[in-house]
């Protein structure tokens, strides 16, 4: 290499090694991207379609976590009802915009899109198609970074589902102290919408990632400590919960339609 | 000589490892303009493959300990044959060397107060290593470079020094090469640092890398400085030996700092067999008595575990072991930490080396033992300077770091190589850039002597046919291995020495092909040179030395003679294209000194 | 016992090249450089390739290996199944000067533009310790990017650089990246880096999607425990309106000095 003595600027000459392949892997790198694609997909319509039916989402003591809290009257009587807008007939709709956006924002997600969707790139060292690349520097993109008010919901709604999880400890009449299939479904989904969240990059910035000097906070050192074993399986948890929640949209419709009977443990 | 690309400095630094970059820093501050050359890319050289830690007296773990333990502990490593003002300087400045690195942002681990942890290492007698898991070179490269990039000093990469030029006796300044376009670069400078490193690439087994070609011993010679102790070449007592692809790799001594331990097939810890009567009362002679070292020798007054014995005997010893049958599967030894430690602490404390071991070699080490051999990792020998400045015996000419001979003596320490490196590079870099302030003009290029010496590096493109020179580097590897190796004798070192004449005399008939950009042939060819210097150096100086001392052994001559030798440096000059061998009486050391040796036996 | 093993290795420079065939006898245990080595050795003197350490400790030898960023001296041939002819390219991001051989001087640059350690002076307890005093957990986070060695594979494949030379001007990338984190994160550091990161070193271009952890040799979390943080953190700064609307009213610190 040169001298490139102080010069600054950096070089951006050019002057690549001529290969003109896209990529020079063997191996089936498109398969990734192609699975989360196709997982990601699957959910998508599923959601869209679920969001539709304004019916067999709630059968007590359960309701289906894409319409928790249940802010419309279209749910009378089932767990969490707080009717906030009486008259909108498509309950989820509005609530699923907050999940939404948590998912959509979060880094984990992004990262899974980017490479599925937008095939920037599709894979390591596999070129990508675009001309011209800005990243996140742009809007929409930019908006990105809003990333930890998503999160400040989620936390509300994981609160409520919870909620839900254990109100779900009742009989179809309500009285307390029983347990059903569909109560350990919701106990799961809530659990896995907890290890999902605790696991949140902005969540672990808060709890300590943005101190430097840990030794003085010693309790928020632990707490850091505690969400970062989270962290390190973010991805693991976003895809269990969130096939778990489709799962338990599924199970409270199969019982609600009357399709299977939900079995109950005491 | 006008085509030449031509630059002016006060000072340049031959050289971007540990003492280079240290000189770097020191120059620059002092004002000096300053440049560094390096054959790699910057952050790349040597230093970044030391592992242990650097050896100074901080006393953090151990309170009792202070330069003048830190002093005898090296002085009786180096048997005595060290330059006692060196290692003096060396063991009262490593300290202040270690914190203010810490100051330019290196982060070593730590004691639970908050203080720099230390390490235990092979013939120190206290905990002495400040490190960084086992990757304290890289941390102190990086530090360094980050500091050299601060400052603003140019930094020449792959670019290699052909030869040093001179204004009379006083240096002038260098010629190189541009390896990316191969173009010849001159560099005049007031006064020039040395810090090239060691010449491990003359043998085969080795734990250096390309660059270890013996550069700047080559390159100080023919300027008409003097070189000293060129017999002693450290031989690290473990190295990776299989698969053979690897063989030479070091594995810090800091597996034995840890608490490993070496066993051979037999299962048998059979350093307790190899305590020589000179270090006799300060080992353990029991496996318990060495276990509880690691952690209750002040309460116990346990003493040392013999693993921790200096570095040439663990060598011979493993030598020792492998020739009487009971070595491993691949001829070495077996180091084991797997059954000692933990394999969190194993992975916490070493982590490159399992890393290392399981990449390369697919071996578990916090399951299996390694296996591990003697390498070549360290020339003692190099440039004599004059100890607080490092200045040769050409004006303006300093060197500091590997390449400078004196501070070990016949061994060197663990861990005291990169407390030199930081010590000297410091004192290098300070007391050049006083040296070129002070002068009146700046030195004269002898244009005629450039083009000769250019004329002289293309000619190995001229010829249609001639040596290769990766097969001439590859027999002087095979021939210092079998003939000046770990155990030397006579016969095998005249057979050596006549074998490298020839092939200097090959050297001459080398040819390259291809262009000059880029160009790993013609290197080879240009480096070639210096590395049959180096080793014509080594193998005259150890021919000379009729007795073992140190990393120095001959099975004609197996016993230390204290009496003649023991008084004596071997000093090396170039003297009408020829190198003569003289004796010269070494420095004595003031009483004060000598007293601390009394004191302790 | 060694096996004849089939390669295609590009050699050029920037004027142009192309792959060539050579079948070379590879032994047991052996890594791609070895094998680069016996070729240079034994059919081709001028290949050029840039090595060091060959232990995986100095980061000079990235190239690309089937397509795969990767240092050659750590990838072993046994990785692959013996009839593979394996593909050798240089990096394909920075300029190549020969061969395997490219510049890598925009890293360089880059580096000298990162606003250096500015230390706090040290308190009266320190002095009197002689150094600075230091918790362990307070630099466990950043001893792990101080293992970067610097071979700047992350840099390679990095996609903002590796598909559009025209971002070189406004993006650091991965390792500068973690360079910075290391600074901002350091107990005693006194600068705020912020800005510079998300103006000049295009902190916003990285889309997290994370080639650069898969291919570090020193598996270093660049993404996760590097970029996201710095990411949070520049959003303290500039997108997160309640921590702007504390700052103003002198409510809340800025917490990276607690
Ligand atoms: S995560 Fe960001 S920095 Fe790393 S490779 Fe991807 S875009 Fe580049
Ligand atoms: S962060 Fe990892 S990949 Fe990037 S330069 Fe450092 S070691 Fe290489
Ligand atoms: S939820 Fe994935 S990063 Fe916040
Ligand atoms: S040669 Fe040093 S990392 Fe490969």
């Amino acid at each position: 290499m040169a001298a490139r003595v102080a010069t600054g600027e950096p070089e951006t000459a050019g002057g690549r090694a001529s290969i003109s392949a896209r990529t020079l892997r063997k191996d089936a790198w498109w398969r990734s991207p192609a699975t989360t694609a196709g997982v990601l997909l699957a959910f998508v319509i599923y959601s869209t379609w679920a969001a539709f039916q304004t019916t067999d989402y709630t059968w007590e003591p359960y309701i289906s976590p894409f319409f928790s809290p249940c802010i419309a009257d279209a749910c009378h009587g089932s767990s969490s009802t707080w009717s906030f807008v009486p008259w909108w007939p498509l309950p989820a709709i509005l609530i699923l915009i907050f999940p939404l956006g948590f998912r959509l924002t979060c880094y984990y997600y992004r990262k899974a899109y980017y490479r599925a969707f937008w095939l920037a790139p599709p894979a390591c060292a596999v070129a990508e198609p675009h001309r011209r690349y800005t990243g996140e520097t742009r809007f929409p993109l930019v908006l990105q970074n809003i990333h930890r008010y998503f999160l400040y919901f989620a936390v509300i709604f994981n609160i409520i589902l919870s909620y839900d999880a254990i109100v779900a400890f009742r009989d179809h009449s309500g009285a307390w102290g029983h347990m059903g299939l569909g109560t350990l479904v919701l106990l799961i989904n809530a659990a896995l919408l907890w290890t999902y969240t605790l696991g949140c990059h902005s969540c672990r910035h808060l709890c300590g990632g943005k101190l430097n000097i840990f030794s003085r906070h010693r309790f928020r050192l632990r707490l850091w400590k505690f969400v970062s074993w989270f962290n390190e399986r973010h991805m693991q948890f976003a895809w269990a919960s969130l096939v778990w929640v489709a799962l338990s949209d599924v199970y409270v419709r199969l019982v609600a339609s009357g399709l299977i009977h939900d079995p109950r443990f005491f | 000589m006008a085509d030449i690309e031509s630059h002016d400095y006060d000072v340049i630094v031959i050289g971007a490892g540990g003492a280079g970059l240290s000189a770097v820093v020191q120059s620059a501050a002092a004002g000096a303009n300053t440049a560094v050359i390096c054959k790699s890319l910057l952050g790349k050289a040597h230093t970044v493959m030391a592992e242990g830690g650097i050896a100074a007296a901080l006393g953090n773990v151990y309170p009792e300990d202070n330069w003048k333990v830190h002093f005898r502990d090296t002085m009786r490593g180096g048997k005595m044959l060290n330059n006692w003002r060196m290692a003096q300087i060396h063991a009262q400045e490593a300290p202040e060397r270690v914190l203010e690195l810490e100051t330019m942002g290196a982060l070593f681990d730590r004691t639970r107060d908050g203080r720099v942890l230390q390490r235990d290492f092979g013939g120190h007698q206290y905990a002495r290593l400040a490190h960084v898991g086992d990757r304290t070179g890289l941390e102190m490269i990086r530090t360094l470079q980050q500091n050299a990039v601060a400052k603003g000093v140019d930094v020449f990469m792959e670019h290699c020094v052909i030869d040093l030029l001179k204004d009379g006796e006083h240096v002038a300044g260098a010629l190189g090469y541009r390896k990316e376009t191969g173009q010849f670069v001159v560099w005049r400078a007031k006064a020039v640092v040395l810090a090239t490193g060691g010449i491990g690439k003359i043998y085969k087994v080795t734990s250096n890398s390309w660059e270890y070609t013996g550069d700047g011993h080559s390159l100080a010679l023919r300027a008409g400085a003097d070189i000293i102790d060129m017999e002693f070449v450290q031989l690290h007592p473990t190295g990776m030996i299989w698969p053979p692809s690897v063989r030479g790799i070091l594995v810090t001594e800091g597996v034995r700092g840890e608490r490993g331990v070496l066993r051979n097939s037999e299962g048998r810890r059979f350093m307790f067999d190899y305590i020589p009567e000179y270090f006799a009362g300060d080992y353990a002679d029991s496996e318990e008595e060495a276990d509880k070292w690691y952690t209750q020798r002040t309460e116990t007054g346990a003493r040392r575990p013999p693993e921790l014995l200096p570095r040439d005997e663990v060598a011979r010893a493993i030598a020792a072991e492998v020739e009487a049958g009971r070595g491993s599967p691949h001829g070495g030894v077996f180091l084991d930490i797997a059954s000692r430690r933990t394999p969190e602490e194993i992975k916490r404390a070493l982590p490159s080396m399992y890393h290392q071991f399981k990449e390369l070699a697919g071996v578990d080490i916090t399951k299996e033992p390694m296996e591990v051999g003697p390498t070549c990792h360290y020339v003692m020998g190099g440039v004599r300077t004059e100890p607080d400045t490092t200045e040769s015996s050409v004006p303006g000419l300093f060197a500091a770091g590997e390449v400078a001979g004196g501070m070990h003596g016949a061994n060197r320490l663990g861990g005291n190589s990169l407390s030199d490196l930081l010590v000297f590079g410091h004192r290098a870099g300070r007391y050049a850039a006083e040296h070129a302030l002070g002068l009146e003009r700046a030195p004269h290029i002898d244009d005629a002597e450039v083009e000769r010496l250019t004329a002289l590096a293309v000619e190995p493109f001229e010829r249609d046919e001639g040596e290769n020179p990766f097969e001439l580097h590859a027999e002087l590897q095979d021939t210092m291995q079998d003939n000046v190796g770990l155990i030397r004798n006579e016969e095998d070192m005249k057979k050596g020495l006549e074998k490298i004449k020839e092939l200097q005399e090959r050297a001459r008939r080398v040819r390259v092909i291809g262009n000059r950009q880029y160009n790993p042939g013609w290197s080879e060819a240009l480096d070639l040179r210096n590395l049959l210097t180096a080793a014509e150096m080594v193998a005259l100086s150890a021919l000379a030395r009729r007795e073992s001392r140190g990393a120095h052994t001959r099975r004609d001559y197996p016993e230390t003679d204290n009496e003649h030798f023991g008084k004596v440096n071997h000093v090396l000059r170039l003297k009408d294209g020829e190198i003569q061998l003289n004796e010269e009486p070494l420095p004595q050391m003031p009483e004060e000194l000598r007293q601390l040796f009394e004191e302790k036996r | 016992m060694a096996t004849e093993r089939r390669f295609r290795v590009w050699r050029g420079d920037a004027k142009g090249g192309d792959f060539h065939d050579y079948t070379v006898p590879v032994e047991e245990g052996e890594v791609v450089l070895d094998v680069m080595h016996r070729l240079q050795a034994q059919q081709a003197n001028d290949l050029a390739v840039r090595w060091n350490c060959k232990a995986g400790k100095c980061g000079s030898c990235s190239a690309e290996v089937n397509g795969h960023p990767t240092l050659m001296c750590m990838t072993r041939m046994s990785d692959f199944p013996p009839d593979d002819v394996v593909t050798v390219s240089p990096i394909r991001t920075f300029p190549v000067i020969r061969d395997l051989v490219t510049d890598v001087s925009f890293n360089y640059e880059v580096a000298k533009r990162i606003v250096p350690f500015q230390p706090r002076p040290m308190t009266e307890e320190e002095k009197e310790a002689g150094s600075y005093l230091l918790a362990q957990e307070d630099i466990d986070r950043l001893q792990e990017f101080r293992k970067c060695i610097e071979c700047f594979l992350c840099q390679n494949v990095c996609h903002v650089i590796r598909d559009h030379e025209e971002n070189k001007r406004n993006f650091a990338g991965p390792r500068f990246f973690i360079r910075n984190a290391e600074l901002e994160m350091h107990p005693l550091d006194t600068a705020d880096r912020r800005d510079q990161l998300q103006d000049e070193f295009g902190l916003g271009y990285c889309n997290i999607t994370k080639c650069c952890t898969e291919v570090c040799p020193e598996g270093i979390h660049i993404t996760d425990n590097g970029i996201i943080p710095l990411k949070e953190r520049v959003v303290d700064k500039r997108y997160d309106p309640i921590a702007w609307l504390g700052r103003k009213i002198g409510f809340a610190k800025d917490q990276r000095r607690l």
